[in-house]
């Protein structure tokens, strides 16, 4: 380049080209280095991501595109016939519609909870910091121990539920069909979503109470002035200014919800014959016969998760922006 | 007993001229509610811990309180092998979460100080990989680590531990570090210090709070976590704690209260140290958005 403009323009052309030159090389530098600037910075977190997180994304592509039999042996490539073979799952619709049903019940369920409990636990009252310090237990916990917990309660011989329910009249009898909850996928679905909503209301609540107590006090002050009642109060104030709390609250748990594993796992392992499976743990009992379509399968639910992914980034726009 | 102090603190909010509110009976109410939420959301952990101090012949008692106590639970688990698995989940939640200090403080620090192309991209990339859960990559976690890359698991799990708990640490420290002026690096700068010099004189120790949450926090989630290990391990000796516990129940005779004496021992220690930073984690996992 520096060439043809030397030679088109002449003479007396070398004089402002060799003014512009360094300047222009030296800022081509200062762009080039300014760009790379952050890396050393940021390099190993990118590095992390690329290898546990990017990684296995491209894996569970490959995966479902491949030809893999039950002993692991890889027979090549295999189209689309994965995702056929999935879509003529006759489970898959059941396994589907329970998701789906999983999923906003128990989100719903979550959100209604936590919003009482918010109210209640935004008051003051003598020993909130012992109660506030109870409701950590299930979120640090992990839920694993507490299915486990929850499995042990449910015992049809000696759970406590049970006792609990056989001294109330409600259970007859030990050891009988009512009180083996999780041998029927009914009442084992509602046990688990039971449990669910025990798990998710923890974090839910503490989210909740994070945007009541960011709402200033002084526009309950303005509400009283006005005459509004309480429950005039609570849907035109604090409702309005709690949603940013709420909408990125319901995003985390539709997340959770739709991703949990442990609870069906040590509860029915997603049994009698899948009736309690949710595609989650119907992805992982596919991989144990046939991983080509669990890989299908993965692929599906990781359509789902973007889709939640992208909605939570919609939500958080405004903050993204000012961070 | 809890009548009384229901009783004598009923009195307290009624010494202000709040002439509106009829505090006593609403106190009661609200009291009473609120510890009946708190004792629900606490029993199935007591439960825990009563079933792992009842003796091997009252285990099948139905009743909520047996009528011995032992210890002998506590004492005779360590036969099955759990001190390994014990150690094997230190190992694990230790190093997950130093790789996580050492890869987000860096990138939390210059993304809260500097303004650069790509650092949108970047956040956004960080809070993304906070949604996706080891879960939903199960199937991928798995190929890639029994295909591709040989590595003994509990290396695995430490790198899968701290890739999917990285976003924590990185906003929460980004939201401390944009916290603390930049006037106090730039006196330690004008002082002889570098930019890295600064960094760990002036900015970590202001930080340490942050620091402190990031670290419990992903503690914790690797301890707790249980389907990457479930996948990635295949030998006895290299399960973690929640593997273990979930091997204990797989089998037809359920060893209930080795079992939950070895649930006691990998939870209570976890809700201690999660009460300490508690109000902090909701900031975090939110990334901002509820302040």
């Amino acid at each position: 380049m520096q060439e043809t403009v030397d030679g088109t323009t002449g003479v007396p052309a070398p004089a402002p080209v060799r003014r512009q030159q360094p300047p222009r090389s030296r800022s081509a530098l200062r762009r080039v280095r300014r760009a790379l600037a952050p890396l050393p910075w940021l390099a190993p977190a990118l590095a992390l991501i690329g290898f546990v997180v990017l990684w296995p994304v491209w894996e569970m592509y490959q995966t479902s595109r491949q030809h893999i039999d039950s002993n692991g042996f890889n027979l090549g490539d295999y189209g689309w016939k994965n995702y056929s073979l999935l879509f003529s799952d006759p489970n898959l619709g059941s396994v589907m519609t329970r998701t789906v049903l999983w999923v906003f019940t128990i989100v719903a369920l979550t959100v209604l909870i936590s919003l009482a409990l918010g109210q209640l636990l935004n008051r003051s009252f003598p020993g909130r910091r012992v109660v506030r310090w109870a409701l950590i237990a299930p979120w640090a916990a992990s839920v694993l121990m507490t299915s486990i917990v929850f499995r042990w309660m449910l015992d049809p011989n000696n759970g406590v539920i049970n006792v609990f329910l056989h001294q109330i009249g409600v259970v007859k009898s030990y050891n009988g069909t009512q009180a083996s909850w999780l041998g029927n996928p009914t009442s084992a679905l509602w046990w688990m979503i039971v449990v669910a909503v025990f798990v998710s209301v923890p974090f839910t609540t503490y989210a909740l109470l994070a945007g009541l107590t960011s709402i200033p006090a002084e526009v309950y002050e303005a509400a009283r002035m006005d005459g509004a009642g309480r429950l005039r109060t609570y849907w035109s104030i604090t409702f309005p200014l709690l949603r940013p709390a709420l909408l990125v609250a319901i995003i985390i748990n539709l997340m959770n919800v739709f991703n949990s594993f442990p609870i069906i796992w040590t509860m029915t392992q997603g049994g009698p014959d899948y009736q309690t499976s949710t595609s989650t743990v119907y992805m992982y009992q596919l991989k144990t016969f046939n991983i080509g379509e669990s890989g299908a399968l993965s692929v599906v639910n990781f359509g789902v998760v973007i889709i939640i992914v992208l909605i939570f980034l919609r939500a958080n726009r405004s903050t993204l922006k000012e961070g | 007993m809890a009548t009384a102090t229901i009783a004598t603190s009923a009195d307290r909010p009624a010494r202000p001229p709040r002439s509106r509110k009829p505090p006593r009976l609403r106190t009661i109410l609200v009291c009473a509610a609120a510890y009946l939420v708190g004792i629900i959301f606490i029993l199935p952990y007591l439960e825990m811990i009563i079933t792992a101090l009842r003796p091997q012949n009252e285990l099948r008692d139905q009743d909520y309180f047996p009528h011995h106590l032992t210890f002998a639970n506590f004492t005779n688990i360590w036969s099955t092998g759990l001190g390994t698995n014990l150690m094997v989940s230190l190992e694990i939640s230790i190093g997950a979460t130093l790789l996580v200090l050492l890869v987000a403080i860096p990138a939390a620090y210059y993304t809260s100080r500097r303004r650069f192309r790509g650092r949108g991209a970047f956040l956004i990339l960080v809070l993304c990989t906070q949604m996706f859960q080891p879960t939903s990559l199960i199937v991928g976690i798995y190929q890639e680590f029994s295909n591709t890359v040989h590595i003994p698991s509990t290396f695995a799990l430490i790198l899968v531990n701290a890739g999917f708990n990285l976003a924590f640490a990185v906003w929460i420290l980004n939201a401390y570090f944009g916290a603390i002026p930049k006037e106090l690096e730039e006196a330690a700068m004008v002082d002889g210090a570098s930019r890295t010099g600064a960094m760990f004189r002036v900015i970590i120790p202001l930080a340490l709070p942050g620091i402190v949450t990031a670290l419990i926090f992903t503690f914790i989630a690797a301890w707790n976590e249980f389907i990457s290990a479930l996948v990635l391990t295949n030998t006895d000796s290299s399960e973690p704690l929640t593997v273990k516990m979930n091997t204990f129940i797989g089998q037809y005779s359920t060893d209930w209260q080795h079992l939950f004496a070895g649930s006691v021992i990998a939870t209570i220690p976890v809700i201690i140290l999660f009460s300490l930073i508690e109000g902090k984690v909701v900031s975090g996992l939110t990334a901002g958005s509820v302040k």
